[in-house]
């Protein structure tokens, strides 16, 4: 049996950071303008900050706010409508403004490098990754098989076990998180001073995320490096980053090392990011979370006050006249900085959402839907793919089961399975308030069809472009609720009400509307026709975090009122934790852990829960023991024999383990778990070990 | 416990943003390319709508005496074998082709959606029996189909529209399935089907619309082609008939007169069907610059 790995820290204050060399990267007073229709409008706005040598820096914000753009002002690579109208940017002491055509040229070769989000996108998809990497040490003169032998030496270096393999396959073959690998491989090839990783595992599964991430902090330590992180995850920055910097409406609002900033914000709007954020363990029904009311000003809006104002409860007169300097906060803690006339009294900020909640009713005893040994085969290329295997669950009225698992897992197949849009293999059942449901949605009985809905990912496609919002809803009263005439416009006013839109959104079309409103737009639709379930597929996973919150707490208060129960599918355990009052987690198809939430989070659990959890990026950062899964989740069309989890199992006792499929045993009332390990070992082996939640 | 929130309305950017067609439209405005191809197409529009008030002479009048006169101040165009005056002749001539080629690809557009629609929509039998039978019918030659039609219907403007309207919409058909086939997948379309709405609302109320773009640049290109194979038809006689002065059919009746140099009844018809195919052509190509911006 495998220990957990001690992880390295992750974090490298080594001496460098302290050497009085000049600065890695510098900005000053960088002012940025895209030019849409024939004006410039302002995205970076005086901006100045300084990267040292060797260090980390995080910089921080909701999308829209100019992190992206930061990082491509840094190597000139703005697009064409986008120029640089002020201010200067010195890398490793050059001046990048100065330089003429082939001098960029070769800063771009030799010195810095970028990574970008999807690494999909990154690589050319129709040459091999051997021809990617060597064309790279040609470009520094490095030709033939000394090229080949760096290009191996290099992808040894972000840990690729069998590199030579690599070379000759084209990036589709390789998953998510290995294209990644060689992304950074290929930034780190020409050893650059400088690195620029943008959103670098956003998308990626959070087990791949940790092993990216454990990578990028390794190489920290190899090599000498600086890096500027850009991420919206403040987590991720959190284990990341020596400092941080807070970009609000394209200006630095609050900057200083990334413990102090996060532990002693000092900003009203980095106070509010973290408390969007439901941490901790927080649950549903232990107090809404915070959200920030408002919106980000547009793109070239003109401010004159301090951008934040018009959604900070602090704010003054004095705020919207007279921009905040940037004040000097420093202490013995390090240098930092924050744009707030207010910053001591900026952790007082009084919440936008107030905490109390309802006291939700207690669950009645019947369950609403009972799932009993449904499977679903796909065929692929002949060969079974067995999506979804032998699942057995129970749902009561007012409760949230929340699907965890990586990509892959079926847990997306599973819940529509559920809804009738595919149909489960024949055998299974699956009952709704008693009466059993037809395989096909054609041919379920429209009472349960509207009783079931589902809340899309991503609401871009779930809203038909081209109707109105009133279009949209009206259709979904009429057909779910029967309603017409002006039944159906009371009620239409009535929903709009109940998820906090207006009824001036209703004239509109999706596009016009905001990633948050145009889910509560989908949320109404889906409560259109008063549902028993409601399936909500990653919900909140294309919105920032102010509006994630705002989302997550209509959906607590929406249960709360009208009894409904959730089917939540989320890759955001903190997320899930909030919500669910039962977990169950997939693998391969298959319920490897399913019981109570706070049991299944706060274990013992399944190893494979145990490894999902400890993958979780952690904002109050502790040195905890972490396990690392190697590898990708095997293919559904061959999976292994026994415990499907055995080739990935850091916990595996044994032969037992290849040979004989655990049963989904009952270990604890009501918690259930598929491992050979019994639950009292496993208490016994996870106890030195602190799993937090998100 | 309804929490407070400040859910300001629209997003504040919202007044400037502008309705994709409006989007298109202005777009279209500043394409030179559109608008050098639509000035052609509105010329010719106008010749066939008021040509007789501004042609110089009938053009079905015949005056046997000035016969084959060559271009002169008297004949801009000179005049054909029964001295007809060929520029009036060229301008009037715009009529027919103008009816028949749109109405033509009007009816290739409407069968085409359908039959995309239906294909994309439904798949697989749906799709395999009809695409194979579409198929079949693409490789049939449209001369074939003609000869074909006007044994069966006769010779007529109708026949004309119904067999080009026809060969085209296969074509039409196979654009609009593959954006179908695309649309399908979203998930409105799923979240039509949890409302149980038929399978005719999913396709023509919920898709149809987000198909539009495909479906006008398809229509304006396949434009282009219904107006030469109006003017091949006509040429080869199974298309628009005497006494029209149609540009195909005066070629048609005049080409053999070339050898005899006198070119100026054949090279105006010409340059007018070409001008014609080339300004349709250039307004599809704004058209399609302008949806895929």
């Amino acid at each position: 049996m495998t220990e957990p790995a001690q992880a390295h820290s992750t974090k490298t204050k080594n001496a460098k950071t302290q050497s009085k060399a000049k600065n890695a990267l510098e900005l000053k007073d960088l002012s940025v303008a895209y030019r849409v229709a024939g004006r410039n409008r302002a995205v970076l706005r005086n901006l100045s900050l300084t990267i040292g040598q060797g260090e980390a820096y995080g910089l921080v914000g909701e999308s829209g706010c100019g992190k992206s753009t930061v990082a491509l002002t840094v190597v000139r690579y703005l697009p064409r409508n986008g120029s640089i109208t002020d201010g200067a940017i010195s890398l490793d002491g050059k001046d990048i403004m100065k330089l003429d055509a082939e001098a960029l040229r070769r800063t771009r070769a030799e010195s810095v490098s970028m990574v970008y989000q999807d690494p999909g996108k990154a690589l050319n998809p129709s040459i091999r990754i051997g021809r990617q990497m060597t064309e790279i040490f040609e470009l520094g003169g490095i030709t033939g098989q000394a090229a080949t032998d760096q290009a191996i030496a290099m992808l040894n270096r972000v840990r690729i076990s069998d590199p030579a393999s690599v070379m000759q396959r084209y990036p589709h073959q390789l998953s998510g998180g290995m294209q990644q690998r060689v992304a950074i491989a290929m930034a780190l090839a020409n050893d650059p001073s400088m690195l620029i990783l943008d959103e670098p595992t956003t998308g990626l599964d959070a087990t791949v995320e940790a092993e990216v991430l454990d990578l990028i902090a390794q190489l920290r330590q190899e090599l000498s490096a600086s890096i500027l992180f850009i991420s919206h995850n403040l987590a991720v920055v959190s284990n990341m980053c020596d400092r941080v910097g807070v970009l609000y409406a394209g200006m630095l609002v609050e900057e200083g090392p990334t413990e102090v900033v996060f532990n002693d914000p000092r900003h009203p709007y980095t106070v509010a990011l973290l408390r969007c954020l439901p941490r901790g363990g927080q649950r549903k029904d232990q107090g809404r979370l915070d959200t920030i009311p408002g919106f980000l000003p547009g793109i070239g809006a003109t401010i004159s006050g301090c951008a934040f104002a018009d959604r900070c409860a602090l704010s003054t007169e004095r705020c919207r006249t007279e921009l905040p300097p940037l004040y000097d906060l420093s202490d013995e803690r390090g240098k930092r900085l924050s744009r707030c006339h207010y910053h001591d009294k900026a952790q007082a900020l009084p919440r936008a959402t107030p905490s109390d909640v309802a006291p939700a009713p207690k669950p009645a005893a019947q369950p609403v839907l009972r799932v009993a040994g449904v499977n679903k085969t796909y065929a692929s290329h002949g060969h079974p793919l067995r999506a979804v295997k032998d699942v057995s669950l129970d749902l009561r009225p007012g409760e949230t089961l929340g699907l965890v698992g990586e990509s892959g897992s079926g847990k997306t197949t599973f819940a529509r399975l559920l809804l009738g849009l595919v149909p489960p293999d024949d055998g299974g059942t699956i009952e709704l308030e008693g009466k059993a449901l037809a395989p096909k949605l054609e041919n379920r009985g429209d009472d349960q069809v509207k009783a079931m809905q589902i809340v899309f990912q991503n609401p871009d496609s779930a809203l038909n472009r081209s109707h109105s919002i009133r279009h949209i809803l009206g259709r979904a009263l009429k057909r779910l609720a029967g309603l017409s005439g002006k039944a159906l416009e009371t009620r239409l006013d009535d929903l709009v009400r109940s998820v906090r839109l207006t009824d001036r959104h209703l004239a509109v079309k999706p596009r016009q509307l905001s990633g948050g409103l145009k889910q509560r737009v989908a949320i109404a639709r889906a409560f259109a026709g008063d549902p028993r379930i409601v399936v909500c597929d990653e919900p909140t996973s294309a919105l920032d975090v102010s509006v994630q919150a705002a989302i997550l707490n209509l959906l607590a208060d929406l249960q709360s009122k009208e009894d409904v129960s959730y089917i939540f599918i989320s890759h955001d355990l903190g997320v899930v934790r909030y919500l669910s009052d039962k977990i169950a987690v997939l693998y391969l198809g298959r319920i490897m852990e399913l019981g109570p939430s706070e049991q299944v989070f706060s274990g013992p659990h399944h190893p494979y829960t145990e490894a999902l959890l400890s993958a979780v990026p952690k904002l109050d950062q502790t040195e905890t023991a972490r396990i690392r899964l190697d590898g990708e989740i095997p293919s559904a069309v061959n999976p292994p024999s026994g415990c499907v989890f055995h080739t990935r199992c850091p916990r595996k006792i044994g032969p037992i383990c290849e040979q004989q499929e655990p049963p989904l045993a009952e270990a604890q009332p009501g918690h259930s778990i598929r491992c050979h390990i019994p639950y009292s070992e496993l208490a016994r082996l996870q106890k030195g070990v602190v799993i937090e939640a998100a | 416990m309804s929490a407070v929130q400040t859910t300001s309305p629209v997003r504040q950017d919202d007044t400037r943003r502008r309705s994709p067609a409006a989007e298109v439209l202005s777009s279209l405005m500043r394409s030179g390319t559109f608008l050098t191809g639509l000035a052609i197409v509105l010329f010719w529009v106008a010749c066939a709508l008021f040509g007789e008030h501004f042609a110089p002479y009938d053009p079905l009048a015949d005056d046997i005496i000035n016969a084959l006169s060559p271009p002169s101040a008297e004949h801009w165009f000179g005049t054909d074998q029964i001295g007809r005056d060929v520029f009036s002749r060229v301008i009037v001539g715009s009529r027919d082709i103008l009816t028949v080629a749109p109405l033509a690809t009007l009816l290739a557009t409407i069968a085409g959606t359908a039959l995309g629609l239906l294909t994309g929509y439904f798949r697989g039998i749906v799709d395999d029996v009809v695409s194979r039978i579409l198929e079949a019918f693409m490789a049939i030659p449209v001369v074939i189909v003609a000869l074909l039609a006007i044994v069966a219907l006769g010779t007529s403007k109708t026949t004309v529209i119904i067999v080009i309207g026809l060969s085209f919409a296969p074509i039409i058909a196979r654009t609009v399935r593959s954006a179908v086939l695309a649309e399908r997948e979203l998930d409105y379309v799923a979240a039509a089907q949890l409302r149980h709405e038929s399978a005719f609302h999913t396709m023509f109320v919920e898709i149809l619309p987000n198909v539009i773009p495909p479906i006008l640049v398809e229509t304006t290109v396949r434009l282009g082609y219904a107006i030469f194979a109006v003017a091949t038809l006509s040429f080869m006689g199974f298309g628009i008939q005497p006494p029209s002065p149609d540009w195909g059919l005066s070629i048609s009746s005049n080409y053999g007169m070339i050898g005899g140099g006198f070119w100026w009844t054949v090279l105006f018809d010409a340059l007018a069907i070409a001008s014609l195919v080339i300004g349709v052509n250039l307004a599809a190509d704004g058209v399609h610059g302008a949806f895929n911006d």
